[in-house]
């Protein structure tokens, strides 16, 4: 096992995929010169050129398209985001085009592309930079939708993802990029995309979050522990096609569930997962399935305001207790 | 030049400051009408047949549609590309079958056909078949072939646009000497999508043709109505591409336009073109066109392009009235067969809903 950095992790999945086959590209704003925005695709042009990683100017929508012709053309394009935030001018393109020109062609072309950044709350940064993008496009069938919390799974699922003959959106986190975590030197090293992981088991409540709330929830089952009870802790991973089995399996066992999720709470992941979860299990839970999510505004920028406007450990902590009938 | 006029006019009574004007070598080039005949193009009897037949068949396959329209045996939306003939089949005779990329808007049965779709897949796309050249899931405004090099039939306005450009970033990543055309409509000009690309077709220098067919009205906003600068092609100069201006009524100027933009392409250097055409039919079938003026209609009728190479073809006695209406009667069979075909195609069946959303077989799609 190797320890780095998310963003090293990031890079080692493009760059062992960029030295296996000739077909795949990185684009995007500042990868190349600039060595990226968040230093994700640092080296990358040194070690593949001009022609591999390129940089575009700030047009999303035109790069984004550029990308799904190149895949339509038998290319296997990663196209970077600044952040998710700058791909709403794109969404054209990824709902319209990427998401349903194979299905309009009755299966003619495919779209081996990722689309991959930065996603969800980034601090102090106000409402236009502080978006979570997977509820929306975990909408469109013809996506799949990768949201990744720690350096092993973005290197595997990256891969995978990389490797998928359909197109990927895979989100990552400004927040994370220098979290240093162990990441698996296994040859070849991949995650099969929708495939959850229970990151730690436990009897007493099912708790799930992805990207940085799967750590609100790590820290919330940290402080349970305190109490005396074992909380299950599952990271999705994936969030189209989600892993319901695996939720589904784990509810039978606590009857509890609490649900984190960084978005705005109208139809978010959350929703879903709790339609499904009463929908599946209906009989084996006991107490309302409850919620975790960023407050039902636009995101603030004074420091306070954030901070009470994302999901907290202990929102999550009290959030089990409830469920648990404790309080 | 009139830049130079037109800017000193808009600052005419504004601030006592001075200003430059400015100079730009515009490297266009124009294609009218009646300036290019078939042995400049070297086309001989056979090829001139072909063309005619080609256009002739396109023309016969949208009547009989907008008839079956009446019928109810088509649904959603048909745009007919009824007398843009010669843009599709002037631009395919520039083209290198099963080596070129052809990619267009929603008006895409013309093209299709051009390039050599066969009448009973597109038919049975329209009816919503099994065998359509999309099994039913596209419909009118989206025909596909990966056979033929057709990349679709695209729907919302000015979203191909980009992916053109990738097309042509493949074939010069393969190194595979293939280029790709782009049609867009007048009104595409003015979605942001057009810009941004231009821009990036040229930084990269991709191998890629943007054919404007400027039918003169976007849906019902004629393009005066709609354009600062209403000649579309100079639009070319902001992003240091080579433009030209053509008569689209001649499928003689269409095709040595596009013979010399495909030649640049083939070279690395992307380019524009703007074709001056005329749609004889609504934007659709609900359009009664009002925006417009029968005599204006009746005028342009009178450049039909599959009449005025007809004449052309009399005139040069190339090809006897005879034998110009034993191809007419061939077509109409054609197309009448492609009707019997639709119809006889079966419905795709249910559970084809779930097929063709990704490449993965077991997509475990909510059912509940």
């Amino acid at each position: 096992m190797a320890e780095l950095q998310l963003r090293e992790a990031i890079r080692a999945a493009m760059v062992e995929e960029m030295d296996r086959d000739e077909d795949i590209f990185l684009m995007g704003e500042e990868v190349a010169e600039y060595n990226g925005a968040y230093k994700v695709s640092e080296g990358m042009r040194d070690r593949y050129g001009d022609r591999r990683v390129i940089d575009t100017p700030i047009s999303e929508n035109g790069f984004a398209g550029l990308g799904l012709g190149a895949a339509m053309n038998g290319l296997r394009p990663i196209i970077e985001f600044m952040t998710w935030n700058f791909a709403f001018v794109a969404m054209d393109q990824l709902v319209n085009n990427a998401a349903k020109i194979r299905y309009m062609s009755g299966g003619q072309f495919s779209f081996p592309i990722v689309f991959r950044g930065p996603n969800g709350a980034a601090g102090q940064l106000a409402a236009t930079h502080n978006t979570s993008v997977e509820a929306l496009y975990s909408c469109f069938p013809g996506l799949k939708v990768i949201s990744i919390s720690n350096p092993d799974d973005a290197k595997g699922l990256l891969k995978s993802a990389i490797r998928d003959d359909d197109p990927v959106i895979f989100l990552e986190s400004e927040f994370m990029y220098g979290m240093r975590g162990e990441v698996s030197d296994a040859e070849d090293y991949t995650i099969p995309i929708g495939k959850a992981r229970i990151a730690k088991e436990g009897d007493a409540v099912t708790v799930i979050g992805h990207n940085k709330s799967y750590w609100r929830a790590m820290e919330a089952a940290e402080m349970l522990e305190a109490d005396g009870y074992a909380a299950e802790v599952i990271d999705p991973r994936t969030i189209r096609p989600f892993d319901w089995d695996t939720v589904i399996a784990s509810i039978r066992k606590t009857n509890r569930c609490v649900i984190v999720d960084e978005s705005n709470p109208f139809a978010s992941v959350a929703s879903e997962v709790a339609f499904q979860i009463q929908a599946r299990a209906f009989d084996d839970l006991d107490a309302p399935i409850s919620r975790v999510t960023a407050k039902d505004t636009p995101a603030p920028y004074a420091k306070n305001l954030i901070e009470y406007y994302l999901p907290s450990a202990e929102d999550v902590y009290r959030a089990c207790r409830e469920v648990m009938y404790l309080d | 030049m009139a830049l130079m006029t037109k800017s000193a006019v808009l600052h005419n009574g504004q601030s006592d400051v001075s200003y430059d004007t400015i100079e730009t070598k515009l490297p266009f080039r124009k294609y009218p009408g009646d300036r290019f005949t078939h042995s400049d193009l070297g086309l001989n009897v056979a090829d001139i047949g072909d063309i005619y037949r080609n256009m002739l068949l396109q023309r016969r396959f949208e009547e009989r549609s907008a008839q079956m329209y009446g019928r109810q045996k088509i649904g959603g939306f048909l745009h007919l590309y009824i007398g843009q003939e010669a843009i599709s089949t002037g631009s395919v005779y520039a083209l290198k079958p099963g080596l070129d990329s052809v990619i267009t808007a929603y008006r895409d049965h013309g093209i299709a056909l051009a390039l050599g779709m066969s009448s009973n897949e597109c038919m049975a796309e329209l009816f919503g078949r099994k065998d359509g050249c999309s099994k039913g899931k596209g419909g009118s405004m989206h025909f596909f072939s990966r056979e033929k090099g057709m990349f679709g039939g695209h729907g919302i306005v000015g979203a191909h646009i980009p992916v053109a450009a990738g097309i042509a970033f493949a074939h010069r990543y393969k190194n595979d000497g293939g280029v790709c055309v782009c049609y867009l409509g007048d009104g595409a000009v003015w979605q942001g999508s057009f810009h941004e690309t231009l821009n990036l077709a040229s930084l990269y220098q991709l191998p890629v043709i943007y054919v404007i067919e400027n039918n003169q009205y976007a849906m019902g906003t004629a393009v005066d109505r709609a354009a600062a600068e209403t000649d579309l092609f100079k639009q070319a100069t902001s992003y240091k591409m080579p433009g030209s201006l053509v008569d689209g009524m001649d499928v003689f100027s269409v095709c040595q336009a596009m013979r010399d933009h495909v030649a640049l392409a083939r070279k690395g250097q992307p380019s524009l073109v703007e074709i001056r055409t005329y749609r004889y039919r609504g934007h659709s079938m609900s359009d009664p066109g009002k925006y417009r003026t029968k005599e204006e209609l009746e005028a342009k009728k009178n450049e039909d392009p599959i009449l005025r190479l007809k004449s052309y073809i009399i005139e040069h006695q190339l090809i006897t009235n005879e034998a110009l209406d034993v191809l007419d009667v061939e077509v109409k069979a054609e197309v009448a067969a492609s009707v019997t075909f639709a119809d006889e195609s079966p419905l795709p069946p249910l559970e084809a809903i779930y097929e063709d959303v990704y490449t993965q077989k077991d997509f475990p799609f909510l059912k509940i």
